[in-house]
């Protein structure tokens, strides 16, 4: 991956020679950071390794880039183009979330590989791609398994979103009893956490939850 | 929904499958996309540059001209592009608000162009970017600025329906407009001048008296001095009085500062004639003298360089109390330093604190009249910085004042130029004003002529007289045209309406002719009629009994009710009544008039025709039907001539 990250090269040469002026290199530091830049893998690479075609790739990588010309986008960029589609409510949270779903190497920044990637699996993965990815989501700690504090999060988050203007009007523990029938519905064993297989075969089980799935199949 | 991140939107809804587990019921159907339109190449040609943007770029601003349905207005088919007839170089920023959604404005383009190209695309002006919107708010300020200038002057203009008391009130305003304005205005001065030196000689000692006391003038010669006051005073009343009663609005008059400054004038010396007799208050009455220099404030009407000063003066208070301010703050600090400090030496004049306050104003403003002067060594160094503060304290205020009164200076030397400036181009164009008017006359006249002899000869040879060059300009005649047909009066030029004018005085108005019925109907259905391509003329003139006529039938009937405006046209015959609303149910128009003359008339028109314009012709009553004449009075073009 061709990442220009001027920030890395500098602190090299600092510790290389020691000569670190702090006059001058400390205002070099602030110009740096803001202009490092990354640019993605080739087209060909990317359409191997995901399902999209050229075209599409296209389309998402010109949308991408306009909205961050740097070629990536971090948390707070991120969560303010999130909100722009949930004007009500206070979406932030649940874009936290997000953030940590596609940022896979956990950098603190979202390339286009990785929106790429998530975007892949969500919208031309099979059933299984998909709910191994919301698993994903839903496992803050990534311990391969949902606890109800991380399940009521993520639900608290979801429910934000909706914001304070609703019908019928929005009681403060309706995201607790949702948890607890999503628990009742998928912790087979009844140990108080979910694993990613009790997980995918409640799903599997749910008509609800496999016709939504079918929902991706068309959003590009 | 935002704008600009339409291209995320693929996302969020994939970032929804974090929903769909914890979701209790199904989810509604998705929307189904099934005109899959594949992002496109659009091309934009603007005034031959071409510019290149994908649709989905404009979809992003739907209501702007470009995001819209309303560039299919614009649209090409032959080349498959929309075209834009306007700056190229404009429509750059314009484009690039839609790439990155952000207005930019460019320094060097001119703010009422660039208004012009935003409102033309639908943009409003408030999303210019911060780095841009200074700069854009400045220039539309001056640019503000300049029209108000411009719309000032437009007061200037006389009004044609004055009565007395504007006049005066203008006369007082203006004094170029007329010379007993500028007499007065001089007249006025003068005695002003003459009041404030009166004022000043009275003071001077003028000479040892037998008492061997040196009196000022005014003890001296009191008689001499009382009459030149009373004299001035007199005249200021005058003055005041005639202003409050041509004011236009004498509460606001009253109100307004130089009519104060009038009256502070004035009162003196009212208030002393009155106070005379009592010795008591004389000494009062002295000092109201004082307020006679007000006197000198008159002069502001007189200077304009005076109300700049005092307008700049009023602009700059905010920084004129500061820094009235920050000299208090410093006075009463360093006041109090001194005079402790001072405290010490005997023989000190130091005596308090409001006495240091004299040193100080003295030493901050670097008078050093020395009249106190610091003795101790601690003293010695406080006043020496006082000294330095001061230069600066009042250093600071003092550009920004400055900078204001240039602004507001210049400003108005800009307004004289203007002022010189407009005239000439008024004179202009009323010049091309009166030329075209000219030159709707002129084809009157030929269009008339041509027919005439038209109509006599077989084909129309090669006396087309100067007939009108363009399409543009015989379409503008016919709608003169049509005007004077609906209003049944006629355009004439100015040496024509005084003379008629004054024929009007000296002869009788003729006997009115009946069929005022017939008038209105055909007038109310020529304002009625729709509008339509008409043949040409010589297709009229084969077939004359087509419908294609007639509003000279009111015309003529018009022309004779005010036959005393003798105009080329009227050749005041009249049709009847029935020949007219026959006409006057078809649906075509033409101001082309067809006639069907009978010889003798014929040309007993057209000498009329070719006589002098002024000679009146004689007025005819009562034609049988079918040999009327009628007069043909075309708008310019024979050959084509539209309808309205």
């Amino acid at each position: 991956m061709k990442n220009k990250n001027r920030e890395q090269s500098l602190s090299d040469s600092r510790e290389l020679d020691g000569s670190y002026d702090p006059l001058t290199d400390s205002e070099e530091d602030d110009f740096e950071l803001s202009t490092v830049c990354h640019r993605p893998e080739s087209m060909d690479k990317l359409q191997e390794q995901t399902k999209f075609t050229k075209k599409e790739l296209q389309v998402l990588y010109r949308g991408f880039k306009n909205e961050c010309p740097s070629g990536v986008v971090n948390e707070d960029n991120f969560k303010n183009i999130y909100s722009q589609f949930f004007p009500q409510g206070d979406s932030s949270m649940y874009a936290h979330f997000l953030f940590e779903a596609f940022d896979s190497d956990k950098n603190g920044s979202v390339s286009f590989e990785d929106f790429v990637f998530g975007l892949s699996i969500i919208l031309r993965g099979t059933v299984n791609d998909r709910l191994n990815w919301a698993f994903n989501l839903y496992d803050l700690n990534k311990d391969g398994c949902i606890t109800k504090e991380e399940m009521l999060d993520i639900m608290k988050s979801i429910y934000d979103m909706m914001g304070k203007y609703t019908y019928p009007t929005m009681q403060d523990d309706a995201p607790r009893e949702h948890v607890e029938s999503f628990f009742q519905k998928m912790d087979r064993n009844k140990d108080g956490v979910v694993t990613i297989e009790e997980f995918i075969e409640s799903c599997k089980k749910d008509e609800n939850i496999m016709q939504s799935m079918q929902l991706f199949d068309n959003v590009i | 929904m935002a704008t600009g991140v339409e291209a995320w939107l693929p996302f969020a809804r994939a970032a929804a499958i974090g929903w769909m587990p914890v979701a209790s019921c199904p989810m509604p159907v998705a929307p189904r996309d099934n005109c899959r339109r594949q992002d496109e190449l659009i091309v934009l040609n603007v005034s031959g540059r071409r510019f290149q943007t994908w649709r989905t770029t404009l979809d992003r601003y739907p209501d702007t001209l470009l995001g819209s349905s309303e560039k299919d207005f614009f649209y090409n088919e032959e080349a498959k592009e929309y075209f834009f007839d306007r700056d190229p170089d404009a429509f750059r920023s314009i484009l690039n608000f839609y790439r990155t959604g952000k207005l930019h404005y460019p320094r060097h383009e001119c703010i009422s162009a660039y208004d012009e190209e935003l409102i033309f695309f639908g943009i409003i002006p408030e999303i210019i970017g911060d780095c841009c919107y200074e700069e854009y708010k400045d220039r539309k300020r001056e640019n503000m600025e300049r029209l108000q200038d411009d719309q000032e002057e437009n007061k200037d203009l006389k009004l044609p329906n004055m009565n007395f008391r504007e006049t005066m009130w203008r006369a007082f305003e203006n004094p170029h407009t007329s010379t007993m304005a500028l007499v007065f205005y001089y007249v006025t001065g003068f005695f002003i001048a003459i009041s404030v030196i009166t004022n000043v000689v009275e003071t001077v000692p003028c000479g040892l008296t037998a008492t061997q006391k040196d009196m000022p003038c005014g003890e001296r010669y009191t008689v001499a001095f009382f009459c030149m006051d009373t004299a001035c005073v007199m005249i200021f009343t005058v003055e005041y009085l005639l202003r409050l009663f041509a004011a236009p609005s004498r509460y606001r008059f009253m109100r307004s500062v130089m009519s104060i400054i009038d009256v502070v004038a004035i009162l003196p010396y009212y208030i002393g004639l009155v106070m005379t007799n009592n010795e008591d208050v004389s000494g009062a009455f002295v000092t109201l003298r004082v307020f006679r220099v007000f006197r000198i404030f008159k002069f502001s009407r007189h200077s304009q360089g005076l109300r700049i000063l005092g307008y700049t003066l009023k602009s700059c208070a905010s920084e004129l109390g500061f820094l009235l301010f920050s000299l208090t703050m410093a006075i009463i600090i360093f006041a109090t330093v001194m005079f402790y400090a001072e405290k010490g030496s005997s023989s000190s004049k130091f005596t308090s604190i409001p006495a240091s306050f004299w040193y100080t104003i003295v030493t901050m403003t670097t008078l050093g009249y020395g009249d106190m002067v610091p003795k101790t060594i601690a003293g010695k160094i406080f006043g020496s910085i006082c000294s330095l503060s001061g230069v600066l304290v009042i250093a600071l205020p003092v550009p920004v004042i400055v900078s204001n009164f240039s602004r507001i200076y210049h400003q108005n030397q800009r307004a004289d130029k203007r002022r010189a400036q407009k005239k000439a181009r008024l004179a202009r164009i009323h010049l091309a004003k009166s030329g075209s008017a000219n030159a709707f006359l002129l084809s009157k006249h030929n269009g008339l002529l041509s027919n005439l002899l038209e109509l006599t000869s077989a084909e129309a040879d090669g006396q087309k007289l100067a007939k009108p060059s363009s399409l543009y300009e015989s379409q503008h005649h016919h709608l003169l045209h049509c005007l004077e047909k609906t209003t049944a009066h006629e355009f004439v030029d100015e040496q024509l309406y005084e003379q008629s004018c004054l024929e009007a005085m000296l002869q009788s108005f003729p006997a009115r002719k009946p069929s005022v019925s017939s008038h209105e109907d055909a007038a109310t259905s020529c304002c009625g009629r729709r509008t339509r391509r008409n043949t040409p003329l010589t297709h009229a003139g084969s077939n004359q009994h087509s419908p294609l006529r007639e509003l000279s039938a009111i015309h003529i009937q018009c022309g004779d009710r005010t036959s005393h405006a003798p105009s080329r046209s009227n050749l005041n015959l009249k049709p009847t009544d029935d020949l007219g609303r026959i006409h006057c149910k078809s649906g075509r128009i033409t101001t082309a008039i067809v006639s069907l003359p009978t010889a003798s008339s014929l040309t007993h028109d057209a000498d009329k025709l070719r006589g002098p314009p002024g000679r009146r012709p004689p007025p005819s009553s009562g034609q049988p039907g079918g040999g009327s004449i009628q007069t043909t009075t075309s708008s310019a073009n024979i050959v084509k001539v539209s309808a309205l």
